[in-house]
Formats: C-alpha cells, sequence, structure tokens
C-alpha cells in the first residue's frame, strides 16, 4: 500500500467511527426521550424536532428568522469593520492615536457586550438599535487590535524596500501595509464574527423584537417549546459553521494564501 | 506613562461631563460622573455592589472549576487515546460553534430558572476551549520527548506527570484563558436571564425597570475591573509561575 492509500483508509476509518459516535449518542439521546423519565415537551424526540425543523423552514418563518439575525449581524460587523479598520491602521502608523486610543480599548475591552444591552435599551429603546449597536460593539475591538497588530507586524524591510523603489505613501499603503497586514485582519474579521454571532444571539434574547434566531428560542421558552429550540440551535450553529468555512475560507484563500502570506499547508 | 495613559480618559470624561450637564438628555438617562461616582460609593457602602460581585464570582468560579476538570480530562483522553478522539471530536466539533448564549433558555427549561442553570452553562461553554487546546497540546508533544523519556526508563504515570503534562501545559494556560474569558462574557447574559437573587448582571439588567442608569453604570465599572484582573492578575501570574519558568514560553 502507498502511503497516500494508508492515509485514505486511515481517514475513511475515521469518518466512519465519527459517524458512528454521533448515530450512538443521537440513539442514546432517543432513548431517553421515548423512556418517558424526562416530560415530552422538555427533551422531544428527534423526528420531532427534525418535523419542525422541516416545517418552519417550509412555511419560511426560520428562514425569516434567519434573515433578520443576519441583516443585524451584518450591519452591524459593517460597521465595525468601517470604524475599526481605519481606526487599526492609524493606531499602527501614527503614535498619538495609539496613544489616545489604546487605553481607552483596554478599559472598554474587558466589559463584555451583553452588560451594555441593559444600557443600550434605555438610551435607544427595545428593538434593532440595541441589537445592532451591541453587536458593533463586540465585534470592533477584535477587528480594532488585530489589524493594529497588523500593521506594527508588517517587516520594516519591505517599507524601506518599496520607499527606495520609489513607492509614494499612497502605493505604500495599498501595496505593501495592506497586503502584509492582511493575515492580521482576516483574523480580525473573523473573530469579530464570531463575537458578534454570540453577541446577536443574547442582545435579540433580552432586547426582544419578534424577529431573531435568539428571540424564538426564548420566546419557545415560555411555551416549552423545546423542539423549537433545538431546531434553532441547529440553525444557529449551521450558519456559524457556514460562516466561519465558506465565507472567511474562501477570503482567505483569495487573498493571503493566494499572496503567500501564510503557508497553505496549514490545512 | 500613567499622564499619558490617563489623558485618553480624562478627555473622554469631560466630553461625557459636558453632554451631561447641557441637559441634552434626561439626567436619569445620561447620569454625570459625579452622579455614578456618589451611586458607586453608597451601592459598596451598603455592600449591596460586593454581594452582586461575591455572588458573579462565586458562579464564574465554580463553572469555570468544572470547566477546567472536565476539559482536561476530556482533552487528555482525546490527545492519548485514538478511540476517545474518534468518538468525542464529532461531538465537540458540532457542539463548539453554537453561540454559548444559545443553549441558555434551554438549559433554563431543563434545570430551571437559578444558580445551577447558570453554573452549569457557564461550564458547558467554557470547557470547550480547553477541551481543544489541550487536546492540541497533548497531541503536539513532541514524540522524541516521549521517547527519550521511554528509553531512560520513565514509567506511564512518570511519563504522563513529567513530560506530557508539563509538555502540554501552554496550550492547556492559553485553553483555560480563552475559556474563562468566554465564561465571563456568557456569564453576565445568563446572569440577566436567569433570574438569579444576586449577580452584577441582575443588578444591571433589574436596574433598568427603574431607569437607574447610574446604578447600571456603576455595575458596568465593576464588571470592567473584574474582567481586567482576571487577565492580568490570574493568568499572567500564573503563566510566569509555571511555563514561562519552566522554559516553554518566553
Amino acid at each position: 500500500m502507498t502511503a497516500a492509500a494508508v492515509l485514505s483508509s486511515e481517514r475513511a476509518h475515521r469518518i466512519l467511527r465519527g459517524g458512528l459516535s454521533l448515530i450512538a449518542v443521537a440513539a442514546i439521546y432517543e432513548g431517553v426521550a421515548r423512556s418517558g423519565l424526562f416530560p415530552n415537551v422538555l427533551l422531544p424526540t428527534l423526528p420531532v424536532v427534525a418535523t419542525t425543523l422541516a416545517g418552519a423552514i417550509a412555511d419560511g418563518t426560520m428562514l425569516l428568522h434567519a434573515f433578520y439575525t443576519l441583516e443585524r449581524v451584518l450591519i452591524g460587523c459593517g460597521f465595525a469593520v468601517a470604524v475599526g479598520l481605519p481606526l487599526g491602521i492609524l493606531m499602527g502608523r501614527y503614535r498619538p492615536v495609539e496613544n489616545f486610543v489604546l487605553p481607552l480599548a483596554s478599559a472598554l475591552m474587558p466589559i463584555p457586550s451583553l452588560a451594555w444591552v441593559p444600557v443600550f435599551i434605555l438610551w435607544f429603546g427595545l428593538g434593532n438599535t440595541v441589537t445592532i449597536l451591541i453587536v458593533f460593539y463586540a465585534s470592533l475591538f477584535p477587528m480594532l487590535l488585530n489589524t493594529w497588530s497588523g500593521v506594527r507586524a508588517v517587516n520594516p524591510l519591505w517599507l524601506r524596500a518599496a520607499g527606495a523603489m520609489g513607492a509614494d505613501e499612497q502605493a505604500l499603503f495599498w501595496k505593501v501595509i495592506v497586503p502584509g497586514a492582511s493575515p492580521f485582519i482576516i483574523t480580525g474579521m473573523r473573530q469579530a464574527f464570531l463575537r458578534s454571532w454570540i453577541a446577536v444571539v443574547g442582545a435579540e434574547m433580552l432586547a426582544a423584537s419578534d424577529w431573531g434566531l435568539g428571540w424564538v428560542i426564548f420566546d419557545a421558552k415560555e411555551f416549552l417549546n423545546a423542539d423549537v429550540m433545538l431546531a434553532s440551535l441547529v440553525v444557529i450553529g449551521a450558519i456559524g459553521f457556514a460562516f466561519e468555512r465558506l465565507v472567511f475560507g474562501s477570503i482567505e484563500r483569495a487573498t493571503v494564501l493566494r499572496w503567500g502570506m501564510v503557508r497553505a499547508a496549514k490545512s | 506613562m500613567v499622564a499619558r495613559n490617563a489623558f485618553p480618559f480624562i478627555v473622554v470624561g469631560g466630553a461625557w461631563e459636558i453632554v451631561a450637564h447641557l441637559g441634552v438628555f434626561p439626567p436619569r438617562l445620561f447620569p454625570s460622573l459625579e452622579t455614578v461616582a456618589v451611586t458607586f460609593v453608597q451601592l459598596t457602602a451598603k455592600g449591596i455592589l460586593p454581594h452582586h460581585a461575591f455572588d458573579t464570582l462565586v458562579r464564574l468560579l465554580v463553572g469555570f472549576a468544572l470547566a477546567a476538570i472536565a476539559g482536561v480530562a476530556i482533552g487528555i483522553a482525546m490527545g492519548r487515546i485514538r478511540a476517545a478522539e474518534d468518538c468525542l471530536l464529532p461531538l465537540v466539533s458540532i457542539c463548539a460553534p453554537i453561540p454559548g448564549i444559545a443553549y441558555a433558555p434551554l438549559f433554563l427549561l431543563w434545570f430551571g430558572l437559578g444558580n445551577i442553570s447558570a453554573v452549569i452553562l457557564v461550564g458547558f461553554v467554557s470547557a470547550f476551549p480547553i477541551i481543544f487546546n489541550t487536546w492540541t497540546g497533548v497531541k503536539a508533544v513532541k514524540e522524541i520527548w516521549v521517547r527519550s523519556a521511554q528509553a531512560m526508563g520513565a514509567d506511564q504515570r512518570r511519563l504522563f506527570v513529567k513530560v506530557i503534562l508539563p509538555g502540554a501545559l501552554p496550550y492547556i494556560l492559553t485553553g483555560m484563558r480563552l475559556g474563562l474569558a468566554q465564561a465571563w462574557r456568557i456569564l453576565v447574559g445568563v446572569e440577566m436571564l436567569a433570574a438569579v437573587p444576586w449577580g452584577l448582571g441582575w443588578l444591571i439588567f433589574g436596574a433598568r425597570e427603574f431607569l437607574d442608569t447610574d446604578v447600571m453604570l456603576s455595575g458596568i465599572v465593576v464588571i470592567a475591573v473584574i474582567g481586567l484582573a482576571l487577565e492580568k492578575l490570574v493568568f499572567q501570574r500564573l503563566e510566569t509561575f509555571t511555563v514561562v519558568r519552566w522554559g516553554m514560553m518566553t
């Protein structure tokens, strides 16, 4: 057997075992759910959850909830990138900006974004504004700090080489600093998205607003609809996973991997 | 150095004061810093703020301790035993990407409102980074260290205590750091949802009913201080005492 064949058979073995373990866990869950030890409303069987999920997707409500949640995340994250990216670059390039922003950022960063929810509710009322602001707050700091360290990590030799080859400020910025800092910037966006994905669910629960995946889960608690909760958890997990793998994975491939900034062997 | 760090806070504080005193917003919603300071001192003197902070910290530590014990055990099992890795990895990778707070209503339904749900949820959420990092750390222990220890006659127990555990420790500490940060972020939200009698999250959320913005801001100050202290005092110390002293990290 060649090394590759050994590797692929090992991989198949792994997937098989993983699949088996998932099936075993599902079977145990199903057994417990059917045994009647716990009330059915609290521990619905898997077919019930699957039917609820299929029904909610088919009549469009789940898609609409997911759409509202995503909209909030994208607006909040968009603002965070629009503020964090330029500010981070300025911090990396100019000392006074760094001296001013960094202490503020390190004082605000340890405050969990959800702690601001009640304050923002008082200031802006229940609804979309609060959720979007919380998302913004949660995703701003990873964006800001990663961009900052990325700009500072650009090899000074590259800057001097580009300067010696006659690059002006603008070319230096677009051709050297931005690509040089890009692995950090992309990491920052990734973290920003992850943080905001957490924040949006919490904010939707607290600042109730009729639509959104967090609100569905929280609302389902009132009516003991554990099946709706589990179905929404599946959707939340799937969207988070899809963003992490598909969106950021492909951004990474299209930029830093192509530019050779990160070794492709990482995967 | 101190003056330079204080400068931005003075500017922002000054801007806050000006806005608060101009009366653009109702003072109940946008209290001046003196009001917040007075409330803060009063709440501290009456023992209300310390009580809230204490209960929050107890929840954090109990939940985190559960997560650390379970997470390190599971992570080491996954790193050392193939079967455990194959069985647990798919489960962990499915449960980990779901934001912890999303589990909150489910846990509240299963375990009831109050302390138990909050602690279990905090433990559950902070276990994932610990599991992942411990697993990676155990796998990252250099094969040659293991083999040379075995050649020098180390038995399984000594191999584990003297080679694998110290070798994986930088990763485990990183995992704990991430886990604690996550636990902290989740806990405040959970306290708002779980209707616990005491706790900083509840203090802030409850103050909303009475439009006590000054109470909220006092609570947030305490939260920021605890968050900073956890990062600076607990983990940086722990790191200097262990991995840096052993020369694993600089």
